[in-house]
C-alpha cells in the first residue's frame, strides 16, 4: 500500500515533480554529452548561441575525428583485453575461494570471508605509491600487464564476497546428492555446483568487467604512453591537446565509453545490490 | 553405491581441509603478495626517503610526517577530504532517501528512470568528471549560459566554477554526491521493499501519518542497510582521487587537493615517493574506523 | 463499541474480471465477535481491509457506528487491526509499541505509562514491557499485538488470521485466550479465518464467503445444521458432508450421521456401505467406502465411527442415515430446498 499525503492526487504530482528533478540532474551531463558530439564545433564555441539548440547542423565530424585522428579504438582494444583478462583470473581466484569458504571452512572461513572483503578497504589511492616500485621492479611499467596483475586485487575481494553469498544460498543437499550419487568434494564442485551457479557467475564477469573499466589511479599510474592507455584514462588526458580541450570528441567519446557498461550493470543490478547487502538485509 | 559416510561429512572443518586450503589458497596468497606486501611497503617508504629515479634509500624516522604535518597543503588536503567526504554524504543521504520513497511504487516507465539515474553511478568516474568539466566550463558552461539568459548574472561576469576556490570546492562536492547518490539510492531501495508491508499499515492504522512512519518506523528499520550505504559511500568518496584530479588538478592554488590527489601530485608527479606514502597513510585511520562500523554490522547480521 | 455495516460493497482490482469481493452487505451485533470464513481467495481479508481503510472499495458504503467511513482514513476510524504476521515494529520495545498508538494520536505523554500498563495488564504481559519483539514466544507477540490494538479502546477490533502462523499446539491454547479477551473487553470484534474449526469455536456469528460472495451469514449451529446451500454444507465440518446426486435432487447427509444401523434407532434410511479405507485418529474412524445396491449404488461416502467399533476392509455393512437430518440442495442453483420423500431402492 502506497504511503499516502493527504490526497491521492497530491501524492501523484510530489512524487512525479520529485522524480524530474532528480532524474534530470543525475542524468543531464549524460543528454549534454549527446548534444554536444553531434554539434558543430562553430556552434559549440559561439557564446551567443543558445546551448539547448542546433543553431548549425548536427554533425559527425567529431565521430569521425575520434575514430580516426585519435587512438580512440586503440583504448577501446586496450580495455577489452585488459578486461577479459582480468575477468579469467577472477573468476579462477575468486570462484574456487567463494566455495571452499562457503562451504568448507566453517566458521573460520567466515571470517577469513570477512577479512578478504575488509581489503576491498584499502584503496588504489594508498597502494598506487608502492605498487609502481613493483611494476618498475617487474620492469612491467607502461604495460597494460602491469594492470593485469593489479586489477584483481580489488575485482577478486568484491567477487568472493558476491560469490560467498551465493553459494550460500544453494541448499547443501544438492552437493550431498551428489556425493551420495558418488561424486567426490571436488567432482561435486565442479559439475553441479559450478553449471548451477551461472547467474552469479556471470554477475561477477559483468561487474568485475565494470570494475576495469571504471579503474582510474592504477592505469594513470603505470601507463605513460598514448598507445597503451585504457578508455578511462585516454579519453581525459589524451583527448586534450596542449590546452585544447577537443569537447565534441571528447563527449562522444564518454558516451561511448559508458553507454554499454550501463546496459550491462543495470542487467544485474539486483545480484549487485545483494553483494554489498548480504545479511543487512533481513 | 556405498555411501561413503566419510565422503558425506559436508561442511565441518573434518573431511577436506586440504581440498579447501586448495581452493582458497591461490587468492588468499595473491590478496597477501598484492595488498598486504605493497601497503607494507608504503609503511616502510613512508619512513624513508624514497624518490623515483633514486636507487638510494635511507631511513628518516617520522621527519617526513613532520614536514608533512607542517606544510599547509596538507592541511587543506585535509580538509577538504574531510569536507568532501562527510559534505557529500549528508546531501547523497537525504536524497538518495527521498529518492527511494519516490521510486518505491511501481509506475510505469520506472525501468527507464532508473536506468537513467544509475547512469552517474555506472560510467566510469573519469569520464562522468569529464563531462561536468564541460558543463562548468569557465566560458561556455551550459550553467553559465542559462543563469545569464534567466537574468540572474550580466553577460561575461559568469563565475569560475572551477577556477574560483569556494566555487571549486561545491564544485567537487557536487559531482561527489552526483556520482553517489544513484548508489545509496538502489541500496536504500532494497531495503525499503525488504520492509514487511504490514508494517506501515500498521502505522497506519495506530495513526501515524505520513512523516512519522517514515521517521519513527520506516527509517529506524532500515538502520543496517542505511550503515552500509553510508560506510561504503563514505569510504568511495574519501579515497577518490579522480574527481579532484580531473576537474581541478588539486587548484585552483591547491584549494581543492585531497589527500589522494595530493599523495599522487607528490609521490607520482612530483617523483617524491616517500612523501606521497606519508600522505597516504593518513587515509588508514578513517578507514580503520570505517572498517570496525562494517565488522560490526556483519557481525550482527550473522548472530540475527 | 460500534457496529460495523457495509452496504454493496464491491473491490475489483482488474477491470473486466470478477471482483475480489461482490456486493457484500451485512450488518454486525454490537460487541460480537464476528468471523469472516471462507477459503483463500474468498475476499475475506479484502473484505477485513476495506473496513480498516487500507483499501477503498469500487462501490458501497461501509459505516462505523452509524457514520459512512469511506472518505475517512484508518486512522480516523477508530479501528484497531492485528495482522497475519502482528506487525510488530522490531526496532521498538513492547512498552514503545504498546504505547505507539497514543503517541501518534498526540496523547499527552503523561497518560501514556497508566494506559500501557492497563492494557498489558489485561493481556498479563506486565513483565515484557522492556524487552524487543524478537525475543518473544508468538503466543507473547500475539498477547503485544492485542494490547497496542487495545490500548486505544477502539470502537471495532479487526483480526487478520491471528493464529495462522502459530504451531498447531500453541493456537488452541492462544485461541482460547483470544476468546477470554473478548469476552473481558466486549469490544464489536471481525476475526478473519480460512479455519472451519476456529470459526465455529470463536464466532457468535460466522460470515461464509466464497469469491466474494456471502453464501451465509449465521450462528455457528445456523451455518452447521442449516446450511444455505452446497458451497456452506461442505465447507463446514471435517470431513465435509457427503453430497450424492439422487434423480433432480442433491442428497446431503453429514460423516457423523452416517452409522452402523446396529447403533441408530428412529426413522432412517438404510444404505449398504462397502469399507474402501479406514484411519484411525485415535478418538475415532474416518471411513470412506462406495455404497452398494439402491439408486446411490457406487457414490463414495464417508463416515465417523466412535473408536470402540471395528470394520474391516472391503467387507459390506448395514449403514443408515437418521431422515430428519438430511438435507436437499437443487442441483442447478446448489441452493437449499426443502424436505421431500425420495425413493432409495
Amino acid at each position: 500500500m502506497a504511503l499516502k499525503f493527504s490526497s491521492l492526487l497530491l501524492d501523484r504530482v510530489v512524487r512525479a515533480t520529485v522524480l524530474t528533478v532528480f532524474t534530470v540532474l543525475l542524468a543531464f551531463p549524460f543528454y549534454w554529452m549527446i548534444i554536444t558530439s553531434f554539434k558543430q564545433n562553430v556552434d559549440l564555441y559561439t557564446m551567443e548561441n543558445n546551448p539547448f539548440l542546433f543553431n548549425a547542423k548536427p554533425t559527425l565530424d567529431h565521430l569521425k575525428f575520434l575514430f580516426t585522428e585519435t587512438r580512440f579504438v586503440r583504448w577501446l582494444g586496450n580495455t577489452a583485453f585488459v578486461g577479459v583478462v582480468v575477468v579469467a583470473i577472477t573468476l579462477f581466484l575468486a570462484v574456487p575461494a567463494a566455495y571452499a569458504l562457503a562451504r568448507l571452512a566453517g566458521r573460520w572461513g567466515e571470517r577469513l570471508g570477512i577479512a578478504i572483503f575488509l581489503t576491498y578497504l584499502v584503496p588504489p589511492t594508498l597502494l598506487f605509491i608502492p605498487l609502481s616500485r613493483v611494476v618498475a621492479f617487474l620492469g612491467l611499467q607502461d604495460s597494460l600487464w602491469a594492470l593485469i596483475l593489479v586489477y584483481p586485487t580489488f575485482t577478486v575481494p568484491f567477487s568472493i564476497w558476491l560469490l560467498m553469498g551465493f553459494f550460500k544460498s544453494i541448499p547443501r543437499e544438492l552437493e550431498d546428492a551428489a556425493m551420495v550419487d558418488g561424486l567426490t568434494r571436488f567432482g561435486a564442485f565442479l559439475k553441479l555446483m559450478i553449471p548451477i551457479s551461472t547467474s552469479g557467475i556471470l554477475t561477477v564477469v559483468i561487474f568485475t568487467f565494470t570494475l576495469v573499466t571504471q579503474e582510474f589511479v592504477y592505469a594513470l599510474t603505470f601507463i605513460s604512453s598514448e598507445s597503451n592507455q585504457m578508455i578511462g584514462t585516454g579519453i581525459p588526458i589524451f583527448l586534450v591537446r596542449g590546452d585544447v580541450y577537443y569537447w565534441g570528441a571528447l563527449m562522444a567519446a564518454c558516451l561511448i565509453a559508458s553507454l554499454p557498461v550501463a546496459f550491462l550493470y543495470n542487467l544485474f543490478l539486483d545480484r549487485f545490490i545483494a553483494g554489498f547487502t548480504v545479511g543487512a538485509v533481513k | 553405491m556405498a555411501i561413503d559416510a566419510a565422503r558425506l561429512k559436508s561442511g565441518g572443518t573434518g573431511q577436506s581441509p586440504f581440498l579447501s586450503t586448495a581452493m582458497f589458497a591461490p587468492a588468499v596468497l595473491y590478496i597477501l603478495l598484492l595488498v598486504g606486501g605493497p601497503f607494507l611497503l608504503a609503511i616502510f617508504y613512508a619512513f624513508s626517503d624514497a624518490r623515483i629515479g633514486n636507487a638510494e634509500l635511507h631511513f628518516v624516522g617520522l621527519e617526513n610526517f613532520r614536514s608533512i604535518l607542517e606544510s599547509p597543503s596538507f592541511r587543506v588536503a585535509i580538509r577538504n577530504s574531510l569536507v568532501f567526504t562527510i559534505g557529500s554524504q549528508i546531501v547523497v543521504v537525504v536524497s538518495a532517501n527521498i529518492l527511494a520513497i519516490a521510486l518505491e511504487t511501481a509506475f510505469r516507465g520506472r525501468g527507464i528512470v532508473r536506468f537513467l539515474i544509475l547512469l552517474p553511478w555506472v560510467a566510469p568516474i573519469s569520464l562522468g568528471a569529464i563531462g561536468w568539466k564541460w558543463i562548468l566550463d569557465s566560458i561556455y558552461s551550459v550553467i553559465s549560459w542559462t543563469l545569464v539568459a534567466l537574468h540572474f548574472i550580466k553577460p561575461f561576469s559568469a563565475p569560475m566554477w572551477l577556477g574560483e576556490p569556494h566555487l571549486a570546492i561545491a564544485s567537487v562536492l557536487l559531482v561527489h554526491s552526483w556520482r553517489i547518490i544513484p548508489f545509496s539510492t538502489v541500496i536504500l531501495l532494497a531495503g525499503r521493499t525488504a520492509i514487511p508491508k504490514d508494517i506501515p499499515e500498521a502505522a497506519a492504522v495506530d495513526g501515524a501519518g505520513f512523516w512519522r512512519t517514515q521517521f519513527q518506523i520506516v527509517i529506524p528499520m532500515m538502520r543496517p542497510i542505511l550503515s552500509v550505504a553510508v560506510l561504503f559511500g563514505l569510504i568511495f568518496t574519501f579515497t577518490d582521487m579522480t574527481v579532484v584530479y580531473i576537474l581541478t588538478a588539486g587548484g585552483p592554488f591547491d584549494s581543492t587537493q585531497t589527500l589522494p590527489s595530493l599523495a599522487f601530485a607528490l609521490g607520482i608527479q612530483g617523483s617524491d615517493l616517500a612523501a606521497g606514502a606519508a600522505i597516504s597513510l593518513f587515509l588508514v585511520p578513517l578507514l580503520v574506523i570505517l572498517a570496525y562500523f562494517m565488522l560490526r554490522i556483519a557481525r550482527r547480521a550473522e548472530v540475527s | 463499541m460500534a457496529v460495523v455495516e457495509t452496504r454493496d460493497v464491491t473491490k475489483v482490482f482488474k477491470e473486466g474480471h470478477l471482483g475480489a469481493v461482490n456486493h457484500v452487505s451485512f450488518e454486525t451485533r454490537e460487541g460480537e465477535f464476528l468471523v469472516f470464513l471462507g477459503p483463500s481467495g474468498s475476499g475475506k481479508t479484502t473484505l477485513l481491509r476495506m473496513i480498516a481503510g487500507l483499501e477503498t472499495p469500487t462501490s458501497g458504503k461501509i459505516l462505523i457506528g452509524g457514520q459512512v467511513v469511506n472518505d475517512l482514513s484508518p486512522r480516523e476510524r477508530r479501528v484497531a487491526m492485528v495482522f497475519q504476521s502482528y506487525a510488530l515494529y522490531p526496532h521498538l520495545s513492547v512498552y514503545k509499541n504498546i504505547s505507539f498508538p497514543l503517541k501518534a494520536q498526540n496523547v499527552p505523554k503523561d497518560q501514556h505509562r497508566k494506559k500501557v500498563e492497563w492494557a498489558a495488564g489485561l493481556l498479563g504481559i506486565g513483565g515484557l514491557l522492556e524487552r524487543k519483539p524478537r525475543e518473544l514466544s508468538g503466543g507473547e507477540r500475539q498477547r503485544v499485538a492485542l494490547a497496542r490494538a487495545i490500548v486505544r479502546e477502539p470502537a471495532v477490533f479487526l483480526l487478520d488470521e491471528p493464529l495462522s502462523n502459530l504451531d498447531a499446539k500453541l493456537r488452541a491454547s492462544a485461541r482460547e485466550e483470544l476468546e477470554r479477551f473478548h469476552r473481558s473487553v466486549g469490544t464489536t470484534s471481525i476475526y478473519v479465518t480460512h479455519d472451519q474449526v476456529e470459526a465455529m469455536a470463536m464466532g457468535d456469528r460466522i460470515l461464509v464467503l466464497n469469491k466474494g460472495v456471502v453464501h451465509q451469514l449465521g450462528t455457528p449451529t445456523e451455518v452447521y445444521d442449516n446450511p444455505a446451500d452446497t458451497f456452506v454444507a461442505t465447507f463446514l465440518g471435517s470431513p465435509p458432508m457427503n453430497l450424492v446426486e439422487l434423480g433432480d435432487v442433491i442428497v446431503g447427509f453429514r460423516p457423523e450421521h452416517f452409522l452402523p444401523s446396529v447403533n441408530v434407532t428412529g426413522a432412517t434410511i438404510p444404505l449398504r456401505f462397502k469399507v474402501d479405507n479406514m484411519e484411525y485418529l485415535g478418538s475415532e474412524w474416518i471411513v470412506s467406502g462406495t455404497i452398494a445396491g439402491g439408486k446411490l449404488d457406487s457414490k463414495k461416502a464417508v463416515s465417523r465411527l466412535p473408536s470402540a467399533l471395528h470394520l474391516q476392509h472391503a467387507d459390506v455393512y448395514d449403514f443408515v442415515v437418521p431422515t430428519r437430518t438430511l438435507k436437499f440442495f437443487d442441483p442447478a442453483t446448489q441452493q437449499r430446498v426443502p424436505e421431500r420423500e425420495i425413493q432409495w431402492q
